[in-house]
């Protein structure tokens, strides 16, 4: 791929700050659309299709992921390396299990990781609640597909929420601070702002 | 209306999940795009960033040795890289608005939450290309403007203070880095 030599940036001047204008390197890669150009978004989407023969094994993998790393808790009780391995098996899921077909699994995964991650003290995390989630997260992908599978799984995973939140509102009744991020909606839009300009 | 020719653009993921390394790399192909290199980790994807001069930089923010952020902040040191410009979306799972506004606050151009999907992967990338936005320097942050609307009626503190600086003459990036190294 050729590349252009570096063009030097406009820069301006302020009395607390600079804004500094970099030549777009990557303005080459902005061609006007044809009427017949296949749409790359339906293209893209078609090459994920064919992908997602694999997605049971993987959602499969990260759940054994995700048991040994309750396992290890259950075994050893929470430490740093206990507390991060398991929160980082239940985040993964969190951002792929819709990806590979399962959202509800990915709800549930979320509510595990707002216990992990905003109970203060590792220690009072309750391993029981934690096994409930491992077990409804296993028990949505083995009845996928099933009658009322859906039905119960939208049950079960508000119920896991809603225990999770009043724990974490009586763990965190001193961190009022805290407590606004910790219940708060994600704030990350699903779409970027339309561009329309070069 | 314009479309994006990925096939000239080169990527680097960095994710140290391998499934969804996988997924990002099939969905640029799909778009298009020929180059598309990956590392698993934030000094691999330094190191790789260095190496391969990408165009645009994907990387997960939950990674092992340093993460996305502080990945994020070492590209974002102005002389101390070959492009400290370079887009970086933020690809993640965490979407709280702490998590998005430190994204923003570290450098990130873009932030797009998982679970990925290709459209909103191409509007990332398109925003990129079609939207680059200046890049602002103060004594606190390095990065691109994080205003992305003029909002005419903003009643909120003006932050930034306007009007010319009295220095006249200022010395461009490249020979800040001249005389930062002799």
């Amino acid at each position: 791929m050729a590349r252009t030599k570096t063009e030097q940036p406009l820069l301006k001047t302020f009395a607390d700050h600079e804004v500094i204008v970099p030549a777009n390197p990557l303005r080459h890669a902005a061609v006007a659309a044809r009427p017949d150009d296949e749409d790359p978004v339906a293209r893209a989407e078609g090459a994920l299709a064919l992908l997602s023969s694999e997605f049971s094994m993987w959602m499969d993998l990260e759940c054994k992921r995700l048991d040994a790393a309750r396992l290890a808790v259950r075994a050893r009780g929470f430490s740093a390396s206990t507390h991060e391995t398991l929160f980082h098996a239940a985040h993964d899921i969190k951002g792929e299990a819709a990806t590979f077909g399962y959202p509800m699994v990915a709800i549930a995964a979320e509510s595990l990781c707002r216990l992990i991650e905003h109970t203060p003290d590792m220690r009072r995390i309750p391993t029981p609640l934690v096994d409930q989630h491992v077990d409804a997260m296993r028990a949505i992908i083995r009845e996928n597909g099933r009658p009322e599978a859906a039905t119960v799984a939208v049950r079960l995973t508000r119920e896991l929420r809603e225990v999770t939140d009043a724990f974490l509102r009586v763990e965190n009744r001193d961190r009022m601070h805290e407590m606004d991020g910790i219940l708060s909606p994600p704030l990350a839009p699903d779409v970027a702002p339309e561009a329309t300009r070069i | 209306m314009i479309r994006i020719d990925f096939h000239r653009l080169r990527f680097l993921v960095i994710d140290d999940n391998a499934h969804m390394r996988r997924i990002v790399r099939t969905l640029l192909h799909g778009f298009g795009a020929r180059e598309v290199y990956e590392t698993e980790d934030g000094a691999a994807g330094l190191e790789a960033f260095t190496h391969y001069s990408p165009d645009i930089l994907i990387t997960d923010w939950a990674m092992p040795i340093f993460d996305g952020l502080e990945l994020t902040q070492m590209i974002r040191q102005p002389g101390a890289n070959s492009n400290p410009y370079v887009p970086i979306i933020m690809l993640t799972g965490h979407s709280e608005k702490k998590r998005v506004t430190a994204a923003r606050d570290t450098g990130v151009t873009e932030f797009l939450a998982k679970p990925i999907s290709a459209k909103a992967l191409y509007q990332r990338v398109l925003n990129i290309v079609a939207n680059p936005r200046p890049f602002i320097k103060t004594r606190t942050y390095f990065g691109p403007d994080r205003r992305r609307i003029n909002a005419q009626n903003y009643a909120g503190p003006e932050r930034r203070k306007g009007g010319n600086a009295d220095v006249i003459r200022q010395p461009s990036l490249l020979e800040k880095a001249r005389t930062s190294t002799k």
